[in-house]
């Protein structure tokens, strides 16, 4: 295809035309992209940002998995925040429900964000949760504080190998950027 | 275009206005050569800090910016526009145009360069000081934790990205549009080839940078989470967005180096290069190769073995094209009447240590073994022997080989022989016992460091003022070389060089080949 009848002019077009895709590529096929496979492939102990939709399944009594809860605050995050308990044992395939706690030590009305990980990060996609206080933002008043409830299934077809798995939870302080954009996660 | 030929513009607006291919490349290589002594500047002060342990000469903060610094002027401002610079003045005289495709895009492309490298150092005095967060800029350290003069450092790759990308597609268009009759493609020299390639790896992967900036600008000012976990993004997503340009980018480096090499061991070899054709395909191997490996920079994220797996063969990969241009050399040189004026001294220092450099990178390509060498200074050593003892030297045997063509004069060639011994010796007691520390695990980019790696930094540092003085040796023999040198009567210079611009006058006339040469059956290269 020839975009213009001088030469130049007509490699300059498709040059120039290439560069501007490739700037668009970055945000309409690299970022969307990399979101997709991490949540399609648990890279990165991404777990799904969706609640799980349970399947009737059995219950695989002949395993017990170790699932230990880590709860961290990111940089300058001023909560307190903890699991009710540190690890439990369970069958995969049972629901399983633990509840974080959290406590606003200021005077001032904030909102939190979790971000869990899991690690190992294989492990993400078997471990699925029918409800978790990550999915949407923590709103606290000062000095408030609140239970908020985990619930999850691990998938019965867990890699056996695979004993332990940690769930890790960072909170983050979103209070100044509270508004729609920032995705329910 | 009149038929009568006329000289240069006079006093500053020549070179303000100028749409000549060689004022432009005479200015590029000007302005990377500034760039470079700058950059090296910066390096001085990060080798004078680490001459002993503790904290010496300045604070951790401002450390942090001459290794910022000196990686993004090094990179950005000494060495990809002094290659810009050397396909501007000999890719037309190669391929026999009469100049670029496209002269006043040429002018524009070299100057929106000082304005941007301005912004970037002015930095330094800005409140916060300049950006400190390395020249890999990993959010969210050039986000969240930025200093506010961060936004200058994304407006300065903004236009420096704007500037390589209309120089590559000048280039490209120039070689695919203005050849002389008879230059095929695979008659071209190796070093249009290379530049080809490098060319259309620019166009492909600056605007990827660009996007990669542009995205941290949102982040910073806009209140968007690209890379902030806290609102749904991810801060590994930015090393994936960095090193898809950064990989391609250590090629775009190396690429023109490798053409230069390609023009200069023929000629001092006095025979042709051995493997044309070969050395063409795996250049463009080299630069297919480039897009899939990417992620070999980031091993230790926490990638699903898959991955691994695939960025570490697919590295590896690399190294097969790249040996077959190493062979090429080493052939090409085998049973040659061979000299070593001081071109050809550099080419070789540059093919021995650039293996040195690409074994090391073999080494690194090994995940699992990674992870003892990430970000230790075993991969600085490493990326220095391909940067500087690759692009650095060989664009230093460009100056020497080409320096008799542009200007008519002689350089003083015992001075250019000490300058290269000086630099050899400078350059590998400067880095060869960095690979010993990065192995014992000295981290890079801190300002202190234990006590059993002070031996080897002291010598890495006397090696860094030993290797820098160097090079004033060197600026001070092109000064004399145009200003007094002897006088050069032959077109050749060289008696066993060959090419288009060698059948030109010494120096050329301001403009060439109006009238398309007629190419002999006999490849050009």
């Amino acid at each position: 295809m020839r975009l213009s009848q001088d030469p130049t002019i007509d490699t300059v077009a498709k040059l120039g035309a290439v560069s501007v895709a490739m700037f668009a590529f970055v945000f309409v096929v690299m970022v969307p992209l990399y979101n997709v496979l991490c949540d399609a492939l648990g890279i990165n102990g991404k777990t799904s940002s969706e609640a799980y939709i349970s399947v009737s399944a059995e219950i695989d009594e002949t395993r017990s998995i170790k699932v230990q809860f880590i709860a961290t605050n990111n940089d300058d995050m001023p909560w307190a925040f903890s699991p009710q308990v540190t690890e439990m044992l369970v069958h995969p395939g049972a629901a399983n429900d633990t509840v974080f706690f959290a406590a606003n030590p200021t005077m001032n009305a904030m909102v939190a964000q979790a971000i869990p990980s899991v690690s190992p990060s294989r492990a993400a996609e078997y471990f699925h949760k029918t409800e978790c206080f990550c999915f949407e933002q923590q709103p606290l008043d000062g000095n408030g504080e609140a239970e908020m409830p985990l619930q999850f299934i691990v998938d019965q077809d867990l890699p056996a190998d695979i004993k332990t798995i940690t769930l890790s939870y960072t909170l983050f302080d979103v209070t100044s950027q509270m508004s729609d954009k920032v995705t329910s996660r | 275009m009149g038929d009568h030929h006329h000289g240069p513009a006079k006093g500053l607006s020549r070179w303000l206005y100028t749409t000549n291919h060689k004022d432009i490349g005479t200015m590029y290589l000007w302005f990377s050569f500034a760039m470079f002594l700058l950059g090296g500047a910066f390096a001085m002060i990060i080798r004078a800090e680490l001459f002993q342990p503790g904290m010496q000469l300045v604070e951790p903060g401002f450390f942090n910016q001459m290794t910022t610094l000196h990686g993004l002027v090094m990179v950005f401002g000494a060495i990809m526009p002094s290659f810009v610079g050397l396909a501007n003045w000999l890719i037309p005289m190669m391929i026999g145009a009469p100049d670029m495709a496209l002269p006043r895009m040429n002018n524009w492309s070299f100057w929106i360069l000082p304005p941007a490298f301005l912004m970037l150092a002015s930095t330094l005095l800005m409140e916060g000081g300049a950006p400190a967060f390395g020249w890999t800029f990993y959010a969210p350290l050039s986000t969240t934790y930025a200093p506010p003069s961060v936004t200058f450092f994304i407006f300065a790759i903004h236009i420096l990205g704007v500037s390589s990308i209309m120089g590559s597609i000048n280039i490209i268009a120039t070689v695919m549009n203005m050849r002389a009759p008879g230059m095929t493609y695979m008659k071209m020299p190796l070093f249009v080839w290379t530049w080809l390639i490098t060319a259309f790896l620019l166009v492909a992967v600056m605007p990827v940078l660009a996007g990669a900036v542009t995205m941290m600008l949102m982040d910073i000012h806009f209140g968007t989470s690209f890379f902030s976990a806290a609102g749904g993004g991810d801060p590994v997503l930015f090393q994936h967005i960095f090193w898809f340009f950064g990989h391609p980018e250590v090629y775009i480096i190396i690429l023109p180096a490798f053409g230069v090499i390609s023009q200069i061991i023929p000629a001092f070899s006095r025979k042709p290069l051995f493997g044309y054709a070969s050395m063409v395909y795996a250049t463009a191997a080299i630069a297919f190769l480039s897009f899939i490996v990417w992620a070999h920079h980031m091993y230790t994220v926490g990638m699903p073995v898959a991955g691994e797996l695939f960025f570490m063969y697919a590295t590896m990969l690399i190294a097969v094209p790249t040996g077959v241009k190493v062979f090429n050399w080493v052939t090409t040189m085998w049973r040659g009447a061979m000299t070593f004026e001081t071109p050809m001294l550099f080419s070789i220092g540059f093919l021995v240590l650039f293996t040195i450099g690409g074994f090391t990178g073999l080494m690194l390509s090994i995940a699992p073994a990674d992870f003892q060498y990430h970000d230790t200074y075993f991969v600085v050593a490493h990326f220095h022997y391909v940067m500087v003892a690759g692009a650095v030297f060989s664009m230093t045997a460009a100056i020497y080989f080409w320096l008799p063509k542009w200007t008519g004069r002689m350089y003083n060639e015992t001075m250019g022989k000490v300058h290269f011994w000086v630099s050899f010796i400078g350059f590998n007691i400067t880095f060869f016992p960095q690979h010993f520390v990065g192995l014992a695990g000295m981290p890079r980019r801190i300002p202190d460091y234990a006590l059993q790696f002070a031996d080897f930094n002291m010598m890495s540092s006397i090696g860094a003022f030993i290797y820098g003085a160097s090079q004033l040796l060197f600026l001070y023999n092109v000064i004399a070389a145009i200003v007094a040198g002897e006088k050069v009567s032959d077109e050749k210079v060289w008696d066993g060089a060959e090419g288009l611009e060698w059948t030109l006058p010494s120096p050329p006339p301001y403009h060439t080949f109006e009238t398309p040469p007629k190419i002999e059956e006999q490849p050009a290269h």
